[in-house]
């Protein structure tokens, strides 16, 4: 090959370059318009609720919202007892669920990970996380309610419980899969029992990411209003007792934005402001969680 | 280093006629080889030549992955650990290991150290900080952590964690210490120290080490196994290995002809 030959190759080859990069170029905008589009569609309906939500809910919200009983119509009232039922309900909810999703997900993770109860469980598992939340609420209907012929915070809380569960098996066994095996065999190395290897290294290694999963799963429960119609029900009155009907905000919600009055809607905007607030702080919480674990 | 150490009265590890299968795979070869009691012996070869597999049967590692199994014996002070009945974190007490990566636990630097101590020992608190600042020391680490026992030992250097996971190895006093490709994530710089460190540590452990790098078996052994495909090609001392080996194929590999 003579040089001038050399040099219309090598102009050639620099065309060739030329165009692809410019259609590459192009195509990369192209994917990026398209992202940031989906992006502010997101964007522009959660910033459309949360201004409605803050809107509505920040004039029903005063001292007795968080004092008061849940009101009659056209009376003046509150929510206390939608909140308290609420946050004692999530409250042992979580407190049950957590530690049964813990040692569920530590099972598939770290002993048999491949055997057919681990294989069989990851199965049912998927079909409870997507189950609809109703379906849980009448099976708990059936299976406690019917027994005891009275709906309970009880009820309400195994049917929220059933919810947790799921969700802390599967970011369980997520986080401790992501731990290397380096660090578990580090451990094994210096004579250390399983039970330590998995309480002290790799659970330990992955406690950001589980803990965002159980803050994630409250987020979920904390708004969850099907599996307590048919379970915790709801009550008008103070009631700190579990083995009787308890309010829950959610349900409140449910009836109160049905209703004809005024003040009951009010409320209902109320209760959404805080059930929003709540499960935005847990979301920002369970994020900044994440963030510090890299 | 003297001309009998290769053939020391009682070693401190003797493996017969051992074979070694990941699945259906055929990964170690009938070795037989002898490791003698406070000398630094290398093994060198190619990747998956079976160095750091056999490495990882002295402490029974493999045990973790049912699918890996080990037949022959493996004779460790008069007893043959491939089926002896004690627990084997009794074993790994006696016989600890260094990794190629640095793997820092997910707790203080001095955690990391106590952590090794306290399954084996209830030290008072006294006790336990004399034995993480002779750990840390004795590993070349204590003049630049002392001031931050306290912090993740995640926050250190690459080479700063390397010798913490050596520290952590030694804080138990095991007999052994296996250390497999202990320098191959790090810089000259830290390399150089953990050579020094291993040279220093003969005085008082059996030190195996996997290693890449000839330079560095040459640096720090006293006696050198040459591994291909699964096979011990030759054993000797580490003089005798570079300078005259009997086999071709040991030549070829050291002088980088081959490999």
């Amino acid at each position: 090959m003579s040089r001038g030959e050399l040099l219309l190759s090598s102009t050639a080859s620099e065309q060739a370059r030329l165009a692809r990069y410019t259609q590459r170029k192009f195509v990369n905008r192209l994917a990026l318009t398209l992202s940031l589009l989906a992006m502010a569609f997101g964007l522009f309906w959660l910033a459309w609720i949360l201004f409605e939500t803050v809107r509505l809910g920040v004039g029903g919200l005063n001292l007795a919202t968080l004092t008061q009983m849940t009101p009659p119509p056209n009376d003046a009232g509150g929510l206390a007892n939608a909140i308290y039922g609420s946050f004692l309900m999530v409250l042992l909810a979580t407190l049950v669920g957590t530690p049964i999703g813990i040692m569920a997900g530590i099972y598939l993770a770290e002993f048999d990970s491949q055997g057919w109860l681990a294989q069989v469980t990851r199965f049912v598992n998927d079909i409870l996380l997507s189950a609809p939340s109703i379906v849980i609420g009448l099976f708990v209907y059936a299976v406690v309610v019917t027994r005891f012929k009275s709906f309970s915070g009880y009820a309400g809380v195994m049917a929220l419980a059933l919810i947790v569960i799921p969700v802390v098996i599967r970011t369980t066994e997520n986080m401790l899969q992501l731990v290397p095996a380096g660090l578990r065999e580090a451990a094994y190395a210096l004579g250390a029992p399983k039970w330590k290897v998995i309480l002290s290294i790799t659970l330990r290694a992955s406690r950001a990411g589980v803990l965002t999963g159980i803050l994630l799963a409250v987020a979920r429960i904390a708004g969850e209003t099907a599996p307590l119609l048919f379970t915790a029900l709801s009550n008008q009155f103070w009631s700190s007792s579990l083995s009787e009907p308890m309010a829950s905000l959610p349900v409140t919600i449910f009836k109160f934005a049905m209703s004809p009055y005024e003040n009951w809607q009010k409320l209902a905007w109320a209760g959404v402001f805080l059930i929003t607030l709540a499960v935005l702080g847990l979301n920002i919480l369970a994020r900044v969680l994440t963030r510090s674990k890299t | 280093m003297n001309a009998t150490s290769a053939t020391p009265a009682a070693p401190k590890i003797s493996v017969r006629n051992l074979d070694f299968f990941y699945g259906k795979f055929h990964a170690l070869k009938n070795i037989n080889l002898e490791i003698p009691e406070k000398k630094v012996t290398a093994f060198i070869g190619p990747s998956g030549c079976g160095k750091s597999t056999l490495l990882r049967v002295f402490n029974r590692m493999f045990e973790l992955y049912p699918e890996q199994r080990a037949e022959g014996e493996v004779w460790l002070d008069g007893e043959n650990l491939l089926i002896s009945k004690k627990d084997v974190a009794l074993l790994r007490a006696r016989v600890g290991m260094v990794f190629q990566k640095p793997t820092p636990f997910p707790m203080s630097i001095f955690d990391n150290i106590a952590f090794g101590v306290k399954l084996f020992e209830s030290p008072g608190t006294t006790d336990l900080e004399e034995r993480v600042e002779w750990a840390l020391r004795k590993a070349a680490l204590w003049g630049e952590v002392k001031d931050k026992l306290k912090q993740s030992g995640a926050s250190l250097s690459g080479g700063q964690q390397q010798r913490l996971c050596i520290a952590r190895g030694i804080a138990i006093k095991p007999e052994i210490l296996l250390l497999d490709e202990p320098c191959s994530a790090l810089d000259p710089i830290s390399t150089a120290k953990i050579e020094e460190l291993i040279v220093e540590l003969k005085s008082d452990y059996t030190v195996v080490i996997v290693t890449h790098n000839m330079q560095q078996a040459a640096r720090c052994s006293d006696l050198t196994a040459y591994m291909y495909l699964g096979d011990l090609i030759e054993f000797g001392t580490t003089e005798q290995m570079f300078f005259q080996p009997t086999r071709k194929e040991t030549e070829d590999y050291i002088t980088g002809r081959f490999g």
